[in-house]
């Protein structure tokens, strides 16, 4: 369950943002997360609901854009969206790839009236 | 903030020595938790006007003189890493390490899988060639302190709670406590739990992940986070290999697949069988640990 410290660190570094800027209260908040992240989406919405309660985040819309994981063929270079964790790659076949997209765990942006 | 529960009060996580329990202070103590209930309804009135009256009216009848002041919507565009903090804070440890040339391994796998059994044989085996320094993460009790500390090495015991990970912070904090010496080893073992101390980085040179042959032979692709975020894989007791299903070499495979750049060492802690290759490797690497620009 370490998507409540991930739902927790949202509202902190949104806080901290909303100090700055001096609102008491923010409308929207745009979190990016990538596939291959290791959050799980519906938990990390789950423990959002804790986590706003009391903070500038409370009454926000919270947009969660899942991030496609996308990997590089070790052997040709080929870069393809893997649908599975041990993907081949569909040009060469060979079994071991990097991933260069789909680690994305960032707040991407705040909105809030001033 | 609470990463147990979400409460909103301070964490309940207490780092110890064993053997000097009762002269410890307890980081964030507990009073933060009475003081928070009793005045809980403070703030319920205070914000209301503000916040509510933008939207509410709008919709139920459009009186003309709107009197509202001039507020209009900005965006921030943030692009900001949610583990930002505890990626700094691990930057701050692992520059500590460095600077004492202290080799930092992050021991992460399923509980009972052999973690402390590794470190009790490696401690023992060469304590006298190599200075070993150990953290121990649990959500409570001190047993795998004392079981280290029988060895005779400096260790101090994280208990999480109800967390289920270390995170940079609480290493932070457990080094305070230990004072590592330089050119030693500092073994960090995680909370016994193969999916949420994947994402933090607590300042490690190497995230060792540990399966042993009772699990299954497919845990590398059941849990991929944690075979993707390590760079090294002991495979542990390997003496019970007669007895079960767990193949070897599709594990191995299943674990390339999902990180190509793993390092295997197959082994039994309990009788020793290739734990030669794993000393060698302990004593080669800290030997040559990278020295950064």
């Amino acid at each position: 369950m370490h998507e409540l410290s991930i739902a927790m660190n949202i509202v902190e570094i949104v806080e901290e943002n909303a100090a700055t800027h001096e609102v008491n209260s923010v409308s929207d908040v745009e979190i990016d997360v990538g596939r291959m992240s290791g959050v799980v989406i519906d938990a990390l919405r789950f423990a959002l609901e804790e986590a706003v309660k009391s903070s500038v985040m409370e009454s926000a819309t919270i947009c969660i854009n899942e991030i496609p994981a996308k990997s590089k063929c070790l052997a040709c270079s080929h870069e393809f969206e893997p649908n599975d964790i041990i993907a081949v790659c569909p040009e060469c076949g060979h079994l071991y790839a990097d991933i260069i997209n789909g680690k994305e765990l960032k707040i991407k942006k705040i909105k809030f009236l001033e | 903030m609470c990463g147990t529960c979400g409460c909103g009060q301070e964490d309940k996580i207490s780092i110890t020595r064993p053997g000097k329990e009762n002269q410890h202070d307890h980081i964030h103590s507990h009073e933060h938790e009475h003081d928070g209930s009793k005045h809980s309804h403070s703030h319920t009135h205070s914000h209301s006007h503000d916040e509510g009256h933008e939207h509410h009216h709008h919709d139920e009848h459009d009186h003309g003189d709107h009197h509202h002041h001039h507020e209009h919507e900005k965006e921030i565009v943030l692009e900001q890493d949610v583990l930002q903090k505890n990626n700094l804070l691990a930057e701050r440890n692992r520059g500590y390490f460095e600077g004492r040339n202290i080799m930092a391994i992050n021991l992460v796998s399923s509980p009972g899988s052999g973690k402390t059994s590794l470190l009790e044989k490696t401690i023992t085996k060469l304590k006298e060639e190599i200075p070993f320094y150990i953290i121990e993460g649990d959500q409570q009790t001190l047993n795998d302190a004392n079981r280290i500390m029988a060895t005779g090495a400096p260790v101090v015991q994280i208990n999480t709670g109800s967390g289920c990970h270390l995170d940079a912070s609480m290493v932070n904090r457990a080094l305070k406590e230990l004072d590592v010496s330089e050119d030693a080893v500092l073994m960090i073992e995680n909370v016994g739990n193969l999916v949420c101390p994947a994402m933090f980085d607590l300042g490690e040179a190497h995230r060792l992940v540990i399966i042993s042959v009772t699990e299954g032979d497919d845990k590398p692709i059941k849990y991929p986070d944690m075979f993707r975020s390590s760079d090294i894989c002991i495979i542990n007791k390997t003496d019970l290999l007669p007895y079960v299903d767990f193949d070897i070499e599709k594990a191995k495979d299943y674990a390339l697949r999902v990180n190509h750049q793993l390092k295997f060492f197959e082994l039994s802690a309990k009788s020793g069988e290739g734990m030669d290759a794993w000393f060698t490797w302990l004593k080669e690497s800290i030997k040559k640990q990278p020295i950064e620009d």
